[in-house]
C-alpha cells in the first residue's frame, strides 16, 4: 500500500469530502460483522493514496456525482443521507461511467485488504507469500467413472 | 556496431528461451535481445498485501493498462477481445496461469477431418518427443491416463483437487462427462532448483515461490550457464537485409536509448503473435517493401485469439476461494467436432478454483449481486469463497481479415510504430461460446451452484496470440516452412505462436515451446546446409 504524503495529494478539500461520502455509502460499517466502513480514516487514507495516479478520472467521477446530487436533490452529495448517496452511485455505476467504476474498484481494493476486514472474513491479515495456504487433495476416486468410459480423443 | 554473433534471438519469452537453450549445445555465439527486464520474484504481488490490486495496475495482463517503460502500446480498439501479454525475460509466462495442455492429434488435421482452415505441415507425432523434452525442462505436473489424450507421462503429481475441484468434478460425473486433473506448469514437488507450490493463489501475477514455470527460472538459467547472452532493455526496431536478400542483423535501442546494429548470421524471431508481425512489418527495404518475409502477404493476417467464455457458479458452501493455484481440472467433453452440434471443432473447459476478496467484491458489485450501501456485508458473505466455475477456451479458426497491422499514429517509447488489431468474432466462435455457456451452466447446477454468472467472450481475455506468420509448405500460402524458416529469407526463423496454422482449443504455450525445440532440432540437423 502506498504511503500518503499530504503534499502529494492532488485532491481538493471538496473532492475529498465527496469521495469520503461516496466510499462510506458504498461500504458502510457493520456492527453485526464488526467491520469499519470504507470511510474509516485508515481505509480512506489508503483509498486517497491509491487513487492518486488516477486523479483525473476520479475527479471527473466526483464531478458527475455532485452533478447528479444537485440535479436530483439540489443538495451537495455529502449532505445526502447514506441510502440516497448509495443510490446515486449505483445508478452512475450501472450507466457504465468509467470513473465511477474506477472508484468502486479502488474502494474494494483498499477495503478488502484492511486487517480488521480480513479478520472478519476469517482471513489472516497477511500476504499470501511466504506462508501460503493449505488445500486438501480431495477425493481422487471420483476419476473412476471417467477411466471406465475410456478413450475420447480422435485418432488421426 | 557490436560484434557479430552466430545466432540472434529477438524475445526472451516462452519460445525464445526454449530455442536458445536447445541451440546452446552447438557452442555458437548466441545473443538474445529482450525489451523487458529480469523479474525479481520477491517483488511479485503475492509477496505484498496489495496483491490483488496490482493485477489492475503494474502487473496487469494488459500492456495498455500496465504501461511500463518496457511495454509497447497496442491499439485493440477494433476488437471485442483485447491483447494480454507481458514483456520481460520469461515473457508472458511471468503472468500465465500455468495451464499446460498439449494439442491433440486431430488439431493438426482440421482440413482433412472437418474441411475447415488448413492442415499443419507437421503432426502430433512430430512434436511428441519435443513435448516430452519441454515437459522435463518446464516441470509439468499432472496425472497420466487422461482419456482425452494419447498416452503421455507426467513429471510430477497433479495439483490438489481441493474443495472446488471435488465439487465440480461431482457435477461432471453426474452428467457422465469427461474431466481430468489439469496438466500444469506448476511444480508440486521440489524440481530443478524450484520450490514446490504452496498454494499462494496469485499465479497470474507472477509466482513469488518460484513453483510456476516461467522461463526466467526454467530454461534461461540453463541457457545462460551454457553461454547464451541475454541483453535486457533492448528493443529491436527492424531486421536488416543485405544485398543477397539474407538477414544481416537487427537495429535496436539499448537501455540508454542508443540505436545500435547487431550483425548476425541467423536471426530468430520469438515475439509471439502480435510482436512478431509487428517486427516483420516494420522491417521494410527495397527488396521487401511490405515487410520482411512477407512475399505471401500473410504476415499479420489470420490472427487467432481463443475466445473465452466465463461461467461461474455461486455455491452455498465455502470452496477453495483465494487459496491454491487457479488451475485445477479440465474437461474436454466437447473438444472434438460433433456434427450434431451447430459448430465445427470444439473447446476445453478449465475449472477455476475461486477468487480473492477484492475480486469477489467487484464481481458482486458490478453484477448487482452485492448492493452499494445497506446489505453489502450480508451479500458479500454469500459470495466470499463461494464463487467457482470454469472458462470455455474455444478453438478460433484462421480468417485473413483478422489482422495485426502497423498503427499509422501510435508508437512506443522509441518511436517504433505500434501494432493495431482488427478482429471480428466469427459466427462459429459465437455458437461455440453459447454452447460452452449452456453446458457449463448444466455442470455447475449439477455440482450444486444456485446461481451462475456468465461473460462471453471475456473482453480482456486475449491471452493467446497466434497465426500471424503461419507455417506451411506453400510459399504463397504461408510465411515459414515446415521447420520454421522463412520462405523468403533463408537465415530468418520464427519460433513462436505466430507460426500456428490453427489454434486448437487449448492454451498454446506447451505447443509453442515444443515447436521451438523442434525447430532448433531441425536447425541443428541441418547446420552444414542450413541456408540451402
Amino acid at each position: 500500500m502506498a504511503d500518503t504524503i499530504a503534499t502529494d495529494n492532488p485532491f481538493t478539500t471538496e473532492e475529498q469530502r465527496t469521495l469520503l461520502a461516496l466510499v462510506g455509502a458504498l461500504i458502510p460499517p457493520s456492527a453485526e460483522f464488526g467491520t469499519p466502513g470504507a470511510d474509516d480514516p485508515v481505509i480512506a487514507a489508503d483509498i486517497l493514496a491509491t487513487a492518486r495516479p488516477y486523479h483525473a478520472t476520479v475527479a471527473s467521477a466526483l464531478t458527475q456525482i455532485e452533478s447528479a446530487a444537485a440535479k436530483r436533490y439540489d443538495t451537495p452529495y455529502p449532505d445526502l443521507d447514506a441510502a440516497t448517496r448509495a443510490s446515486i452511485a449505483s445508478d452512475l455505476s450501472r450507466s457504465r461511467f468509467a470513473g465511477v467504476g474506477t472508484l468502486v474498484t479502488i474502494t474494494a481494493q483498499c477495503y478488502y485488504r484492511d486487517d480488521r476486514v480480513m479478520r472478519s472474513l476469517g482471513m489472516a491479515p497477511r500476504s499470501p507469500y511466504p506462508d501460503g495456504f493449505d488445500i486438501p487433495q480431495g477425493d481422487w476416486s471420483l476419476l473412476e467413472p471417467v477411466r471406465q468410459r475410456g478413450r475420447i480423443y480422435k485418432e488421426v | 556496431m557490436t560484434d557479430p554473433v552466430d545466432v540472434l534471438i529477438v524475445g526472451a519469452g516462452a519460445s525464445g528461451a526454449a530455442v536458445a537453450w536447445s541451440l546452446a549445445e552447438t557452442r555458437m555465439r548466441i545473443v538474445c535481445l529482450e525489451q523487458g527486464d529480469w523479474m525479481n520474484p520477491a517483488e511479485y504481488p503475492s509477496a505484498g498485501r496489495d496483491w490483488e490490486a496490482r493485477a489492475y495496475s503494474d502487473m496487469s495482463i494488459s500492456p495498455n493498462r500496465r504501461n511500463r517503460e518496457t511495454d509497447y502500446p497496442v491499439n485493440d480498439a477494433n476488437s471485442p477481445i483485447s491483447v494480454a501479454n507481458f514483456n520481460a525475460v520469461g515473457g508472458s509466462t511471468i503472468l500465465y496461469a500455468g495451464h499446460f495442455p498439449r494439442f491433440h492429434p486431430s488439431d493438426f488435421r482440421v482440413k482433412t477431418l472437418d474441411g475447415v482452415a488448413d492442415d499443419w505441415p507437421i503432426d502430433y507425432g512430430t512434436l511428441e518427443p519435443f513435448y516430452a523434452e519441454n515437459d522435463r525442462m518446464m516441470g509439468v505436473s499432472g496425472l497420466a491416463g487422461d482419456p482425452a489424450y494419447p498416452p503421455k507421462e507426467s513429471v510430477m503429481p497433479p495439483v490438489p483437487l481441493g474443495k472446488t475441484g471435488q465439487a465440480i468434478a461431482n457435477g461432471f460425473n453426474k452428467l457422465g462427462w469427461h474431466w481430468w486433473p489439469s496438466d500444469t506448469a506448476i511444480a508440486t514437488e521440489t524440481y530443478d532448483g524450484r520450490d514446490k507450490c504452496i498454494n499462494l493463489g496469485a499465479c497470474s501475477s507472477g509466482c513469488a515461490q518460484g513453483a510456476k514455470a516461467s522461463t526466467d527460472i526454467t530454461y534461461w538459467p540453463h541457457a545462460v550457464r551454457a553461454g547464451v547472452e541475454v541483453r535486457t532493455r533492448c528493443r529491436v526496431r527492424e531486421i536488416t537485409t543485405n544485398g543477397d536478400g539474407m538477414a544481416s542483423g537487427v537495429v535496436y535501442f539499448d537501455r540508454d536509448g542508443i540505436e545500435l546494429f547487431q550483425p548476425a548470421e541467423v536471426v530468430i524471431v520469438a515475439c509471439n503473435g502480435v510482436g512478431t508481425p509487428r517486427l516483420l512489418l516494420n522491417s521494410t527495404s527495397g527488396r521487401f517493401p511490405n515487410g520482411i518475409a512477407n512475399t505471401s502477404g500473410l504476415v499479420g493476417k489470420n490472427l487467432m485469439f481463443h475466445p473465452y467464455a466465463s461461467i461461474q457458479g455461486i455455491f452455498d458452501e465455502p470452496l477453495d476461494g483465494y487459496r491454491g493455484p487457479g488451475v485445477c481440472i479440465w474437461s474436454q467433453e466437447f473438444y472434438e467436432t460433433d456434427l450434431s452440434r451447430d459448430f465445427v471443432r470444439g473447446y476445453t473447459y478449465e475449472i477455476n478454483r475461486g477468487r480473492g476478496p477484492v475480486a469477489t467484491a467487484l464481481t458482486g458489485m458490478f453484477s448487482g449481486r452485492i448492493p452499494f450501501g445497506e446489505g453489502h456485508h450480508e451479500a458479500y458473505r454469500q459470495l466470499f469463497s463461494r464463487i467457482a466455475g470454469m472458462v470455455g477456451i474455444c478453438e478460433d479458426l484462421p480468417e485473413e481479415h483478422n489482422t495485426v497491422t502497423l498503427d499509422p499514429e501510435l508508437t512506443d517509447g522509441h518511436g517504433i510504430p505500434a501494432p493495431k488489431i482488427d478482429y471480428t468474432l466469427s459466427a462459429n466462435s459465437r455458437r461455440m461460446l453459447d454452447h460452452a455457456v449452456a453446458r457449463a451452466t448444466e455442470v455447475l447446477t449439477a455440482a450444486g451452484a444456485k446461481d451462475v454468472i456468465t461473460e462471453a467472450p471475456i473482453g480482456v481475455g486475449g491471452w493467446h496470440l497466434m497465426g500471424t506468420a503461419r507455417m506451411g509448405t506453400d510459399p504463397e500460402r504461408s510465411v515459414v516452412n515446415e521447420w520454421g524458416r522463412s520462405h523468403d529469407v533463408k537465415n530468418l526463423f520464427i519460433v513462436d505462436g505466430s507460426i500456428f496454422v490453427t489454434s486448437a482449443g487449448v492454451n498454446p504455450t506447451r505447443t509453442i515451446q515444443a515447436l521451438a525445440l523442434y525447430i532448433a532440432d531441425s536447425m541443428k540437423k541441418r547446420l552444414a546446409n542450413l541456408f540451402d
